[in-house]
């Protein structure tokens, strides 16, 4: 990323962003108090937000909905119109900023092609099979609407507990049981909402909302195969997302496709179930089966692909036995050399909010400011420390001492931000490489290891106490 | 959401604040297939200790065993002081510890469903992993280590 194309992306929010998130935020603020007792000024947000979408297919809809749920008639239906409405202005504000970002960047991204409408599947349809823990979980939001966050206690978050449950049991239901997973702990952490001062209004509205429109069954906007692809994989850094009970290695890389094609940005990601306990190195134990994907991100090796699943969304379905480690790698050669020309994928519909921006980028030259942001010609770009993984070698100290730094362009909380995921730095007059998949075959750091040592292996630990307890 | 501190887990390797409660399970240290369920209630801090089966624990003699004392222990390690006494809704002046500052009764409270809870959380180790990705973990970043 260069000076001008940094003073491209800083000049300004797109616009109608301002107007879009106002929208949301009066939505939100009806969340907080709960759906069942509306005041009128709650009530005249959510005739605003359907007001949005008058001239709009969904606008009938919506206005019916805000007008149903404003009288006290609270039925699924409505809220997954209302909820329809916010996630498509957040996809407004997604679509604005990405292109934004895209021509300060210069990075051309494919098309979205709507694949065909997915049969309907008479037998199993999630929507009527009543019992599908999918029907719990929107019955279970049903009911957080109503009571909104204010009124969220022990036993309304418990009630979902079951639901999760059958829904981990479903491989496809994985994405809303992960994400119901992490809402509730939030929420039971919490409790009673009602006492605390402030509350994440935002986030847990985008949760809400995402949880809504994943549970209506259906694959209708999630990503859809893209056939396979062959080639050279070459690995940018790994992102790592993680709550209580799962935790995702998002791998970034540029694929060279074996047939000399147009080189392409990928990701590649491997989710696990957890416990809180385990975190830090020791999540790495987690995804051990993935030999190749784990050697190559700790070697820093490219690795070789054979007819590996893709999807649409620009995500490969990790198969290791479809990939051989190849030859080093080094991840700021490959920014240097590949970022400029790669083609980006787009983003499938349902995925479509700002927080999905992570745009990889090379980022070299510039002077780390007192309060350590990235100071690029004087234009500055913020630097996202928080989001540095305890499971790597990263440190805030190591990324304020970096000279370049192959990273992820995210928006959040109304401004562009860089989240590092590989340094070089000065160390004692050396130059040193750093990068989050750095300890993915287990942490180099001595003094890391040790503090592993003692810590105690959590995961073999709990292994042994499932396998003594569980099945008894 | 601060996320938890790594612990050792050989001893207590469950423990959390759920229901209303400071609750957890302790390894025996004398039987490896034996379990005890501790659990000390939040603003009462009445307390309990017991095997899953039920079957009192020998060693609470009006005071709290040394399950419970482990327990306690454990959950600071893991959620910090200032976390713990704010659920438990417990003052504990500087340098005093936890489970000293508790002032309740022994009083018998359900072990079977923490230890059913234990499980649960047991039972994540087996779900299998998945290579589809997850775009709403994007709301959940790791975080550095805290302390």
């Amino acid at each position: 990323m260069l000076a001008v194309q940094l003073t491209a992306l800083l000049g300004g929010e797109p616009q109608g962003t301002a107007e879009a998130l106002a929208l949301v935020h009066g939505f939100d603020e009806a969340l907080v108090h709960g759906l069942g007792r509306l005041a009128e000024e709650r009530a005249e947000a959510l005739d605003a937000l359907a007001g949005a979408f008058a001239a709009t297919p969904i606008g009938e809809r919506l206005a019916e909905a805000a007008a149903k749920v404003a009288s006290g008639s609270i039925a699924e239906e409505h809220l997954t119109a209302l909820a329809g409405g916010r996630a498509a202005l957040l996809g407004a504000v997604h679509d604005a900023l990405l292109a934004g970002l895209d021509a300060a960047l210069e990075r051309e991204r494919a098309p979205w092609q709507a694949a065909p409408a997915p049969e309907a599947d008479g037998a199993g349809n999630p929507m009527t099979d009543a019992g599908n823990p999918a029907a719990g979980a929107r019955s279970w939001l049903r009911e957080l609407a109503i009571a909104g966050w204010r009124g969220v206690d022990h036993d309304l978050v418990s009630a979902v507990d079951q639901t999760v449950e059958g829904l981990l049991a479903v491989p496809e239901q994985r994405r809303l049981a992960v994400l119901l997973d992490g809402l509730a702990a939030e929420l039971r952490a919490c409790c009673p909402v009602g006492t605390m001062d402030r509350l994440p209004v935002r986030r847990w509205a985008d949760l809400w909302t995402r949880a809504l429109l994943l549970a209506q069954g259906g694959a209708a906007g999630a990503p859809q195969s893209a056939g396979t692809v062959s080639g050279r994989l070459l690995i940018l850094g790994v992102d790592v997302h993680e709550h209580g009970t799962a935790v995702q290695f998002q791998v970034h890389g540029v694929l060279e496709p074996a047939d000399g094609g147009r080189a392409r940005l990928v990701r590649a990601a491997v989710t696990v179930a957890k416990v809180d306990t385990i975190t830090g190195p020791a999540t790495w134990k987690l995804p051990n089966r993935h030999r190749m994907l784990l050697a190559a991100l700790a070697d820093r090796r490219s690795l070789d692909l054979t007819d590996m699943p893709l999807l649409d969304s620009g995500d490969l379905v990790w198969h290791d036995d479809r990939a051989v480690v190849g030859g080093p790698a080094d991840p700021f050669t490959t920014a240097r050399l590949t970022l400029t020309g790669a083609l980006a994928p787009a983003a499938p519909p349902l995925d479509r909010h700002p927080v999905g921006i992570a745009e990889p980028v090379l980022v070299e030259g510039y002077r780390v400011t007192g309060d350590g942001s990235f100071d690029l010609g004087g234009a500055v770009l913020d630097v996202d420390a928080g989001r540095l993984p305890a499971c790597g070698p990263l440190t805030p100290q190591l990324v304020a001492g970096s000279s370049a730094c192959v990273g992820l362009v995210r928006w959040d909380g109304g401004r562009w931000l860089l989240q590092p995921l590989a340094v070089q730095a000065t160390v004692k007059r050396q130059t040193v490489e750093a990068g989050t998949g750095d300890w993915a075959l287990g942490p180099t750091d001595p003094k890391v290891v040790k503090a592993e040592a003692r810590a105690g292996d959590a995961v073999a630990v709990l292994r042994e106490r499932a396998g003594r307890l569980l099945r008894r | 959401m601060p996320p938890v501190r790594p612990r050792k887990l050989a001893k207590v390797p469950f423990v959390e604040l759920a229901d209303g409660r400071l609750q957890g399970v302790v390894s025996s240290g004398s039987d490896i297939g034996r379990v005890y369920v501790s659990s000390i209630a939040a603003g009462t801090h009445a307390y309990n200790c017991s095997t899953n089966n039920n079957r009192p624990c020998g060693g609470l003699y009006g005071a709290p065993c040394k399950h419970l004392q482990a327990l306690a222990a454990e959950a600071v390690l893991q959620y910090g002081l200032d976390r713990v006494a704010r659920y438990l809704r417990v003052e504990v002046p500087e340098g005093a510890g936890l489970i000293g500052c508790l002032d309740g009764s022994h009083e018998p409270a359900p072990a079977a469903m923490v230890f059913s809870r234990f499980l649960r959380h047991l039972a994540y180790l087996e779900v299998p992993d998945t290579t589809m990705p997850i775009p709403e973990l994007h709301w959940f970043p790791a975080e550095g280590t805290v302390g």
